[in-house]
């Protein structure tokens, strides 16, 4: 199809929408300036600064703790789920339990925290890195098994009945059958769950206690008391990360994708 | 065809490797295998046929292991079967899909199930060697499954099911997804298999001529149930009843009132204002009773004159001419609308042959041309 200008109006306004603001971000990230809108030339002085502020450097270390903790047990859980509810033998009400996993993925994020914190308060749990890994790994595992049971439907169901032939047993079968094939799909989940607990905020504000705040914590408590570039500096540094999270993660399922076609167009 | 010497379902005092004993299967509402009883021997290669929701393919799966039977019970060497898991089974599946293991490359797929046994590792090398060898696909031995074509993946595929030996290899319609030609040559390749490596074979197939090239003995199934189980040939010449008559080749059937007309001789009354037709049977028909009458078209000869000798001759006007090159087909209507087909081989030039559409042509043949059927 041709482009005309009509498309790349529209084009050209639904992303300058969708970027602009982080555009700006980036731009003011590199200003000499103290004053967050007044150009005054090109610096890179405020990541230098960044480096060397203790307090960030902390909020950047749990966060990174509780990404990789939450994202791997929002893995294994999401793909086990996926697996139960996709080749699990059908039991009453497996279709309300399909609908349930995802309905946390439409559940307001206030929501979601709230109860978390009423709950870990109930259990008297003591809030800080661990009850924030826990409330995103409940939130990541439904994405997880989102991506997850999309793959496991397309994938025959006689490569498992095949290993079975061959004298595996059920959980050789998974594990050395189904679980390479489905790999990719696995590895984009957890590369999405890791980007979304990078940038969370609600939840994690709800969660969190005295002793642990992540950076999106930081970065917010932190704006309340005036936008400084080294904020800017500290939310460019997020965007790559999470950019390169989920480029990543698209381009592994893209390339199984295109892997897969081949092979089906090549059985027939 | 190895018919004549290999019949073990003709020894009464022959063990049978496989023995459905009242075997029912049912999924819900639907039954898919109804009160069976089938043996199968040792060496044999035999072929379940039917049209699709027959319930062949469930019989496999439950020699597989992959169903349990709703009732009844499945001995392979005398060993109930049923609670066993399809991992514990001396039993092989060549998958329809080949289900080959993309992640892994042809020797690692033919080593799979090797491997999982615990074999040591110079003899699963020189096994996975021999099944490459079997299946020539030594030059492949490194490529995904992606990378080769849909009939060596269909050989991989049978290299993998072979591998461990299994006393029983079960095929799922192992060549539908091969064209024609090569399907053909891949039929004879699997019979070679077969014979040398004495394994019992179990296919499932829904093409007749596919289960008559390769089988010892086929087994015709409609709605669940068999219909008949005989070696292709007693099939083919000897069909138990229409239904069958119609599944295996072509046919023609026509219905008329057995009359009794001397020893395992009858005739069938088929038209008003037509001679009856004399059959030869074996099985005795009430008078008057009902009965359909099956000759293969290439029992039919077609001629210009009626041949002074024929028993049974039915005059008709050539309504179509169906040319195959090695065969023709004539389609001719006799009396009633009536449509018979008679099939000739072209043994010479199509210019030296003598019918042509409207031709009027006599249709005969001899009394035990034909096979009476009840049903």
């Amino acid at each position: 199809m041709r482009l005309s200008w009509f498309n790349i109006t529209s084009l050209t306004l639904g992303f300058a929408f969708l970027y602009l603001p982080m555009i700006i971000l980036v731009i003011y990230s590199f200003n000499e300036s103290r004053l967050v809108t007044v150009w005054t030339g090109f610096s890179t002085k405020w990541y230098g600064e960044l480096l060397s502020n203790q307090a960030f450097l902390d909020a950047a270390w749990v966060t990174l703790k509780v990404a990789v903790f939450s994202s791997t047990l929002a893995t294994v859980l999401g793909t086990l789920a996926a697996y139960a509810l996709v080749r699990g033998a059908r039991f009453p009400g497996r279709t309300l339990f399909s609908g349930m996993i995802y309905a946390p993925l439409v559940m307001p994020e206030v929501i979601t925290g709230l109860s978390l914190l009423l709950l870990f308060i109930g259990i008297g749990l003591d809030r800080g890195v661990l009850t924030i890994v826990l409330a995103h790994t409940t939130f990541a595992m439904c994405y997880v098994s989102v991506v997850v049971s999309s793959r496991l439907v397309s994938f025959d169901q006689s490569l498992e009945e095949a290993a079975l032939d061959l004298g595996c047993s059920p959980w050789d079968a998974f594990r050395l059958v189904t679980l390479p094939i489905i790999a990719p799909a696995v590895i984009s989940g957890w590369l999405l769950a890791f980007t979304l607990s990078l940038d969370d905020l609600v939840i994690a504000s709800f969660t969190t206690g005295p002793s642990a705040t992540t950076l999106p914590i930081k970065i917010f408590s932190a704006v309340r008391l005036g936008v400084s570039p080294e904020i800017n500096a500290l939310s460019t540094l997020m965007i790559a990360v999470v950019t390169l999270g989920v480029i990543i993660a698209s381009l592994i399922s893209k390339r199984n994708f295109v892997r897969e076609q081949q092979g089906v167009a090549g059985r027939h | 065809m190895p018919e004549c010497a290999f019949a073990p379902w003709t020894d009464p005092g022959a063990e049978p490797l496989i023995r459905f004993r009242n075997v029912t299967k049912r999924f819900g509402d639907f039954t898919a295998v109804r009160d069976l009883t089938l043996d199968i021997y040792e060496h044999e290669f035999f072929a379940l046929l039917g049209p699709s929701g027959c319930g062949k393919t469930t019989m496999m799966r439950m020699l597989a292991g992959f169903e349990t039977p709703s009732s009844g019970h499945i001995e392979l060497a005398g060993q109930n079967i049923v609670p066993v898991p399809p991992n514990k089974r001396a039993v092989n599946m060549m998958f329809q899909s080949y289900a080959l293991f993309p992640h892994l490359n042809v020797w690692d797929n033919i080593a799979f199930g090797l491997k999982r046994d615990g074999m040591p590792k110079d003899a699963l090398r020189e096994r996975v060697a021999e099944m490459l060898k079997l299946t020539h696909l030594e030059r492949f031995a490194r490529r995904k499954p992606h990378q080769i074509s849909g009939g060596q993946r269909q050989r991989v595929a049978l290299a993998r099911s072979l591998a461990k030996a299994p006393k029983l290899l079960l095929l799922d319609e192992p060549m539908g997804a091969l064209d024609k030609k090569l399907r053909q040559e891949t039929q004879f390749e699997l019979m070679d298999i077969q014979e040398k490596t004495g394994t019992t074979f179990v296919i499932v197939t829904h093409d007749q001529e596919e289960a008559m090239t390769v089988a010892s003995r086929v087994a015709v199934m409609d709605e669940g149930e068999l219909i008949q189980v005989a070696t292709p040939s007693a099939i083919y010449e000897a069909p138990n009843c229409v239904y069958v008559a119609d599944f295996i080749g072509d046919v023609n059937i026509i219905e008329g009132a057995a009359h009794r007309a001397g020893e395992d001789r009858y005739t069938v009354h088929w038209a008003d204002g037509q001679a009856p037709l004399m059959a030869a049977s074996d099985k005795a028909f009430s008078p008057a009773q009902n009965a359909f009458l099956a000759i293969r078209p290439e029992k039919v000869l077609v001629t210009a004159e009626r041949p002074a000798d024929a028993v049974n001759a039915i005059q008709g006007r050539i309504h179509d001419i169906a040319y195959l090159g090695n065969i023709s087909t004539y389609h001719v209507e006799v009396a009633g609308g009536r449509m018979l087909k008679a099939q000739t081989a072209n043994t010479r030039r199509i210019e030296n042959r003598g019918f042509t559409w409207e031709n009027r042509v006599w249709l005969s043949w001899d009394s035990t041309a034909g096979v009476l059927l009840e049903r």
